[in-house]
């Protein structure tokens, strides 16, 4: 299943330094929710310290996730069901000013 | 020239400075006589100058007559005087918002200027907020400006708060503690916060705590870890992306003022200067479980928000020291050994720091790669080519001394077999611009 996976705000540090990504998920019984996704990434794209990523089962704190640019606390978080095409970002929070 | 002349010099231009800007100030006294503010036989609530001054944004029907007046009446605390808070108070003030207050407690730095615009070469060293005063006056003396010197904690923001009642608040800060200190006051004082941030070519907004919609708790209950958090120092920023940032910032102020409906609260702007894009997403709604702004808010005053985020609330390096009293070498005695044959330094930096400026005869192995076996491989061969010998020393440099020592205990753990001594280098490159050559560059 083809999905659109993309980093920003210094997350993408922790994947190559890329910020775009063109995903092909394996094909599997149950349908993919967005929390098997977060250990697909950590197992596939990620290249550097999944403490930084991941913690206790989500994302670590100070990280957003968006499904198709809205809130995930909207799409029922980890357990959003991911359809075709769906656009998933994380955006890790800047501080700087 | 000797240093005798230019600090006569610099005296001199100090003075002349200060004689023009009594002069500047008594030609505005004069030639604003007969310009009070209030009704005048022409318009009822502004004065002629006012009129003529804000013509061209009370043209827009979204602001109008009523729009000013309410600028003019609004009271705005603005939270750093540096690449966000420099564009958001110039349009402020610009704009005729009746007090504006700005807080910074730091003095400009020579690598503040590309980005932190209200500052220019003769204000290095000065405190921010005179600075950012001097200039803001000069746009508009009509306008109140309150420089504060401080540093924005629980006890000088409460001590504001209890004074002052503000419209809203722009965070301009640097850092996650003052993020979530601002937070949680303008909960309090049910005060709109106008939230920006920017690092590298990446930029962020929204809007918290505005008509019911969520604070920065809401999103973030806890706070990030501090090794995850970037500052501007290090990962450093491209001028124009806190600028295009702090711009908006001004902008979503004046449109709470004026009671505009496209405020942007329940959304965040993100920002991405690296291909010029735009991005506007949605975020949640405010949390009935949130700890300060939710039902049974768990949090009702102000809290130690520098232990609550396991960090400073600055953006200034904190030193650590986790080597033993023999494990260092002071910037002196590496001065006397650098550049001879069995001398070996390696400079922990980053590639491209190291390309900015390095000492000579110094090899670099960012401290990052440290883990990688070709990086330890080429320490033996460094070891080898220098002829170091069981006891030999290698000296491991950095920009003040902190990720040398790490990168000590890195090298030990990875590499037990080698004899030769691992010593960091005290104080880093800071100290041997200090100590040894002031002429080897700062940042
Ligand atoms: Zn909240």
């Amino acid at each position: 299943m083809k999905i659109k996976v993309d980093f920003s705000g210094g997350a993408e540090l922790l994947f190559g330094n890329q910020k775009h990504h063109e995903v092909d998920l394996p094909v599997k019984d149950k349908p993919w929710l967005l929390g098997d996704l977060l250990f697909w990434l950590k197992d596939n794209l990620l290249q550097d310290r999944p403490e930084l990523f991941l913690q206790d089962n989500s994302v670590r704190p100070g990280i957003l996730v968006l499904v198709n640019e809205i809130d995930w606390e909207l799409m029922d978080t980890i357990n959003y069901e991911i359809q075709l095409n769906d656009s998933i970002l994380f955006i890790s929070t800047l501080h700087g000013g | 020239m000797s240093e005798s002349d230019i600090n006569k010099l610099l005296t001199d231009i100090s003075n002349l400075r200060e004689q023009l800007k009594e002069k500047e100030n008594n030609l505005v006294k004069l030639m604003s006589n007969g310009c009070e503010n209030g009704s005048n036989k022409y318009c009822a609530n502004l004065n002629p100058e006012d009129i003529t001054r804000y013509s061209r944004q009370m043209l827009v029907p979204e602001v109008g007559i009523d729009g000013q007046e309410a600028i003019n009446n609004a009271k705005v605390l603005v939270v750093g005087a540096g690449g966000l808070g420099c564009p958001a108070s110039v349009y402020l003030a610009s704009a005729g918002i009746g007090e504006l207050a700005i807080i910074d407690y730091d003095e400009v730095e020579l690598s503040n200027l590309h980005r932190q615009i209200l500052h220019n070469e003769n204000d290095v060293n000065k405190a921010k907020v005179d600075s950012a005063f001097e200039k803001l006056q000069s746009i508009n003396r009509r306008i109140k400006i309150v420089p504060l010197k401080l540093h924005a904690d629980s006890t000088t923001i409460k001590e504001l708060f209890k004074n002052n009642t503000y419209d809203v608040v722009i965070d301009g800060s640097d850092n996650v503690a003052t993020r979530y200190l601002l937070n949680d006051v303008c909960v309090f004082n049910k005060v709109p916060l106008v939230s920006g941030s920017a690092l590298q070519l990446e930029g962020q907004l929204t809007v918290y705590n505005y008509q019911g919609g969520p604070c920065y708790r809401c999103l973030f209950p806890v706070p990030p870890p501090p090794e995850t958090v970037t500052s501007c120092g290090d990962g450093g920023v491209v001028g124009p992306v806190p600028g295009v940032i702090g711009v908006l910032e001004a902008l979503e102020a004046i449109k709470i003022i004026i009671k505009s409906p496209g405020v942007l609260s329940g959304r965040l702007l993100l920002f991405d200067g690296s291909i010029t894009k735009f991005r506007d997403v949605k975020l949640r709604t405010r949390n009935s479980k949130c700890a300060v702004c939710g039902e049974e808010p768990t949090i009702t005053d102000l809290i130690d928000y520098e232990q609550f985020c396991g960090a400073a609330a600055h953006d200034k390096v904190i030193n650590i020291d986790i080597l033993d009293s023999t494990d260092h070498i002071n910037v002196k005695e590496l001065s006397t050994k650098i550049g001879k044959n069995n001398c070996l330094v390696i400079d922990v930096r980053p590639s491209l720091q190291f390309q900015m400026c390095r000492l000579p005869n110094t090899h670099n192995i960012p401290l990052t790669d440290l883990k990688k076996p070709e990086s330890l491989d080429k320490i033996r061969n460094l070891i080898n080519e220098h002829n170091l010998g069981e006891n030999g020393e290698v000296y491991l440099l950095c920009r003040r001394g902190n990720d040398s020592q790490r990168a000590v205990t890195e090298i030990k753990r990875n590499m037990p077999d080698v004899t030769v001594k691992f010593l960091n280098v005290k104080d880093g490159l800071h100290g041997y611009a200090m100590e040894i050559d002031k002429s080897f560059p700062v940042f």
